[in-house]
């Protein structure tokens, strides 16, 4: 090419990168790579507890940078801005799900340390692929464009089909692998054609855009538009475990190594409901009465099934997994009431759920023992006799999810219920709070196996499998139940910080 | 900040948990200790309680010794305590039952976590009748169940965990009706006044703001939430189990306190946020209680197993005290307020008499157990003034309630009254039957041999004979206590429904 031609081509214009505002993903990115790079160049085993303690301090950095954003936003004078030319937005909703999925991701990898040593699988993988897939959920919370949202959800699952899959000889995390990553592939498949259905009708996959172009304009026929609303709730109620879209969810919980679990239940069904709530309740806010009853079947389809199947289950990690739903079917009832109550109820629906979550399935991991085999219920028979301190632990984290009163677990269901209703939804904030007390029936017969064994079994209770604490899964269970209570007694300051998350909606530059 | 000085309806709240929390702490080998912080715990609660008593003012009919910081402020909630004539005694009854439940009965095993777990409990009945606020009424309301599951699922008898788990989803579902409510509430008014508040005095002043039908709807929710707790017909099934398979103390503080956290909550939630509605369906509500009085009784004197007869005579006592209350006379409101404190008395009483009958003999069935008058006159004795006092024979506690409860109902539910009058010979067959089979006749080889009451258990029973004898003779320094407090209930009934208060019952509240 002549000097003239190269002088005529136009220079690509690159967008401005603001490096703050994604600083978040880069201390999760760096931090993954880092390991991974230290982990292949490293002579000699790291001394015990290395990667869980590198995974936690990436975490800690991220949420130190996280609190950064956080005041830059709530700052009337700054408030919420777009980044990479729009392609992300930093709002309280962004920094909101990054300091959760950064939470999740540390006390996964605490509850990860001792078990992968337990079960020979030591090494830095599962730590790198949790905070990568850690950070394809901050990309679908901080995502301002549908593109940007289907990325982030790739980044999250690859990365959670490999995890599933990590325990190499136990031949149900393979199946589970398999099975999350072929109908996860199709929930993709769906995702991916209602985002181009939607550019298809309003001719932009940028939310600002979409959201000014539906305000502005009457569409002559909308079918183009609801159907692409149909395949992106498909998409993402695959991601949050929602019925029906939910019958991965038991196998997929069962199978996985249990930490991964724990991870895959907090952090992806909270990436997965950031990119509800944003493009549901705030982009589709015009059309509101075209989803909302999508949203209320899901939801109450979700409760019900979830709490109902949960009771017939014998094995406690199934039942935690038709729980999980139930509990999607609750966060749902805060997306339906399509108000900023609700999207708040939602978040803190979210972050109390992912204490309690986590800290159910780490006590999974203990009790599950070596070969993570033990899930059936009898593995809990006697459990206050020969763990007092973890079975209270497990009770805590069990009635707060019942919803009882001074736990996390309450406050979240009230929060939802009062936007609920507030938006006139009577009967849904019945039927939830009803499905509540079918669930209940799921943890007190947990509790029932831990404490009121029959008399006469109680010497074979007593020694039953011994169950080992160690100090690492100690503090992630310790961490859960304190914030459980803690929030619960003084909810003050997680509820304004739910409350001044909810999501701006911003135009490209 | 009272005019005490002292945040004391705080601390009859706060005390227990402190107390529970120092159980918690004490190693479990160390059985005296846990037993001495338990004792000394609900002796100073009871401490307060007298307190309480005397800081009372009994000629004013509002709120006293109100406290209130905010807690969550986004919504308006506040920690709102305060006491008035309905809701003094019920605290006093609870804080003087239970050093009486917690230092008579022993548990078989494990005292450490059982005696926190009642402490916690205690904390939490009390925290129902203090708390003005719907929010904190809730949590105090939900969060009993927790101990009281506990408790019987871990130190009851035989079907305990079945007992344990149909008392905790039984709640739970009128709860849910409950809570609902409440959040409707709220927001309602919050549309009718542009405040989101949570406090039960500023909701209920401000009658009006929230439409008749919308009022009736909410009553309904608060009311399935009440008629599971009291319980009503035929929402009650729950009772027999869990008083039957609870431990001793469990059934004494089952009957004794819990039971009233609906009366209570018909009277302070029911009537005063929802007067409309609340004389709308009294009747309804009404014809359930009489049922339960018939029915109650009716089933207790088929029973064969004496814990569970006194179950079922909870059913036709409580069926009283619903009738009082929505008659909506001073004498109504009075009897069955200080029914529910002679019911807490004498009922309390009963489980644990049933209790040391157990001990001694380890059966309840009544076919197993004769003649024990013989063996042990002294149980026989505390048992028969007891049962009366169940009766209602005049001169004994019970009397002074039922009478109130059918003379004030008479001129407001007539025919109600007279069926109710029924019950109350029928609590004579049943209880009359069940000792006379008892503790009559020659004692067989089994119970020749039954032991009498030693000096711990006569210490027990005496002060709760003396509240039997004192109520049946003298009630008058507690009925001018709740008197006040009930006509203005009524009068609020009266401002904001097209019930009115009949003539003859207006003269006789004067008086």
């Amino acid at each position: 090419m002549t000097p003239a031609a190269i002088a005529q081509i136009e220079p690509i214009a690159t967008p401005q990168i603001e490096w703050f505002a994604v600083s978040p993903l880069l201390v999760l990115v760096g931090g993954a790579l880092v390991l991974l790079t230290a982990a292949a160049l490293a002579r000699s085993r790291p001394p015990r507890g290395f990667y869980a303690l590198f995974t936690v301090v990436t975490a800690a950095l991220a949420v130190a940078c996280s609190a950064l954003l956080w005041q830059r936003v709530t700052d009337p004078a700054r408030g919420p801005f777009t980044a990479i030319g729009g392609a992300i937005t930093i709002d309280g909703f962004s920094v909101f799900f990054a300091v959760t999925i950064t939470a999740a991701i540390a006390l996964g990898a605490l509850l990860a340390d001792d078990y992968l040593r337990r079960e020979g699988l030591d090494g830095p993988e599962l730590y790198v692929l949790m905070l990568l897939s850690g950070t394809g959920g901050v990309v679908m919370a901080m995502a301002n464009d549908l593109i940007v949202v289907f990325l982030g959800l790739e980044t999250l699952s690859i990365a959670l089909y490999v995890m599933a899959g990590l325990h190499l000889r136990r031949l149900e995390s393979q199946e589970s692998a398999i099975k999350y990553f072929v109908l996860g592939s199709f929930s993709s498949a769906f995702l991916l054609y209602g985002i181009a259905l939607v550019y298809g009708a309003t001719g932009s996959t940028n939310f600002g855009a979409i959201a000014s172009f539906l305000a502005g304009n009457v569409l002559a026929s909308n079918g183009l538009l609801l159907a692409g609303f149909a395949l992106l709730l498909v998409g993402l109620g695959f991601k949050v475990a929602a019925v029906p879209f939910h019958v991965w969810t038991p196998d997929v919980y069962q199978g996985a190594p249990t930490p991964v679990t724990a991870f895959m239940a907090s952090a992806s069904k909270a990436a997965g409901f950031a990119a509800l709530l944003r493009v549901f309740v705030s982009t589709f806010d015009v059309y509101r009465l075209d989803w909302r009853p999508l949203m209320w079947a899901l939801a109450v389809l979700s409760l019900l099934v979830g709490s109902f199947l949960a009771i017939v289950q014998s094995d406690v990690k199934r039942m935690l997994a038709y729980s999980s739903i139930s509990h999607a079917g609750f966060i749902l009832v805060g997306a339906e009431a399509a108000s900023d109550r609700g999207v708040a109820g939602a978040l803190f629906y979210l972050l109390a759920y992912t204490f309690m979550v986590v800290g159910s399935f780490g006590v999974a991991t203990l009790v599950a023992g070596r070969g993570d085999a033990e899930h059936g219920l009898s593995a809990y028979r006697g459990l206050s006799r020969r763990r007092p301190l973890l079975a209270l632990t497990f009770t805590v984290l069990l009635l707060a999810q019942a919803g009882v009163p001074l736990t996390s677990g309450f406050l979240a269901k009230f929060y939802v219920i009062g936007a609920a209703v507030e938006a006139d939804s009577y009967a849904l904030a019945l039927i939830a709070m009803l499905s509540a007390v079918v669930a209940a029936f799921v943890y007190l017969r947990i509790t029932v196996a831990m404490y009121m064994g029959d008399e006469t079994d109680e010497p074979e209770a007593v020694a039953g499998p011994a169950v080992r604490v160690p100090p690492a899964a100690a503090l992630a269970l310790g961490a859960a139940v304190a914030f459980t209570i803690v929030v619960g007694v003084l909810p003050s300051p997680v509820v304004d910080f739910a409350r001044d998350a909810v999501p701006a909606l911003l135009s490209a530059p | 900040m009272n005019d005490l000085g002292f945040p004391l309806l705080s601390a009859l709240i706060v005390v227990p948990v402190v107390g529970a929390l120092a159980i918690a702490l004490v190693p479990r080998s160390n059985a005296a200790l846990v037993r001495g912080v338990g004792a000394a715990t609900t002796l100073v609660v009871a401490a307060l309680s007298v307190w309480l008593l005397v800081a009372f003012d009994g000629s004013d009919a509002g709120f006293q010794l109100g406290e209130k910081y905010t807690w969550i402020a986004d919504f308006g909630i506040a920690w709102n305590l305060g006491v008035d004539g309905i809701s003094l005694f019920l605290v006093v009854l609870t804080a003087l039952l239970y050093p009486i439940a917690v230092i008579g009965v022993r548990p078989h095993h494990d005292p450490k976590p059982y005696l926190a777990w009642l402490l916690l409990l205690e904390a939490g009945c009390i925290g129902v009748f203090l708390s003005l606020d719907l929010f904190l009424f809730f949590v105090m309301f939900e969060i009993v169940l927790v101990p009281m599951y506990f408790l019987i699922g871990g130190w009851g008898y035989g079907e305990r965990v079945y007992a344990a788990l149909k008392f905790f989803l039984f709640t739970m579902a009128g709860s849910a009706f409950m809570l609902v409510g409440i959040v409707a509430l709220a927001f309602l008014h919050q549309q009718a006044t542009g405040e989101l508040t949570f406090d039960l005095v500023t909701i209920a002043e401000a009658q009006g703001s929230i439409a008749q039908t919308t009022a009736r709807w909410l009553f309904l929710g608060f009311a399935v939430a009440f008629a599971v707790k009291v319980p009503l017909f035929p929402l009650h099934t729950w009772l027999p189990d869990a008083h039957t398979q609870a431990p001793t103390a469990g059934s004494v503080i089952l009957a004794g306190v819990m039971l009233k956290l609906g009366t209570y909550g018909f009277l302070r939630f029911g009537l005063y946020l929802f007067p409309e509605a609340a004389a709308y369906f009294a009747p309804f509500l009404v014809t359930l209680g009489v049922i339960g009085i018939i029915y109650g009784a009716v089933v207790a004197a088929m029973q064969r197993d004496l814990k569970r007869l006194v179950a079922y005579s909870s059913v036709a006592h409580l069926g009283f005290i619903v009738l009082g209350t929505f008659a909506f006379t001073t004498q109504g409101l009075q009897g069955g307020v200080i029914q529910m404190v002679n019911h807490g008395i004498s009922t309390g009483a009963l489980f644990l008499l049933v209790g040391m009958i157990y001990e001694r003999r380890h059966t309840r069935e009544i076919a197993e157990l004769k003649g024990l008058q013989k063996a042990a006159p002294v149980l026989a004795g505390v048992f028969t003034v007891v049962m009366l006092s169940s009766i209602g024979l005049p001169g004994l506690n019970g009397f002074v309630g039922e009478f109130l409860i059918l003379l004030g109902s008479f001129p407001t539910r007539r025919w109600w009254a007279v069926v109710a009058t029924v019950g109350v010979i029928l609590a004579a067959v049943y209880l009359l039957w069940a000792y006379q089979r008892v503790f009559h006749g020659a004692p067989d080889e089994a119970n020749a041999g039954t032991p009498d009451m030693d000096r711990r258990e006569r210490l027990i029973m005496a002060p709760l004979l003396a509240a039997i004898v004192f109520l049946g003779v003298y009630p008058k320094p507690v009925l001018e206590r709740i008197e006040p407090a009930v006509d203005r209930l009524i009068a609020h009934v009266e401002a904001s429904s097209d019930f009115s208060k009949p003539e003859v019952a207006a003269t006789e509240g004067e008086r």
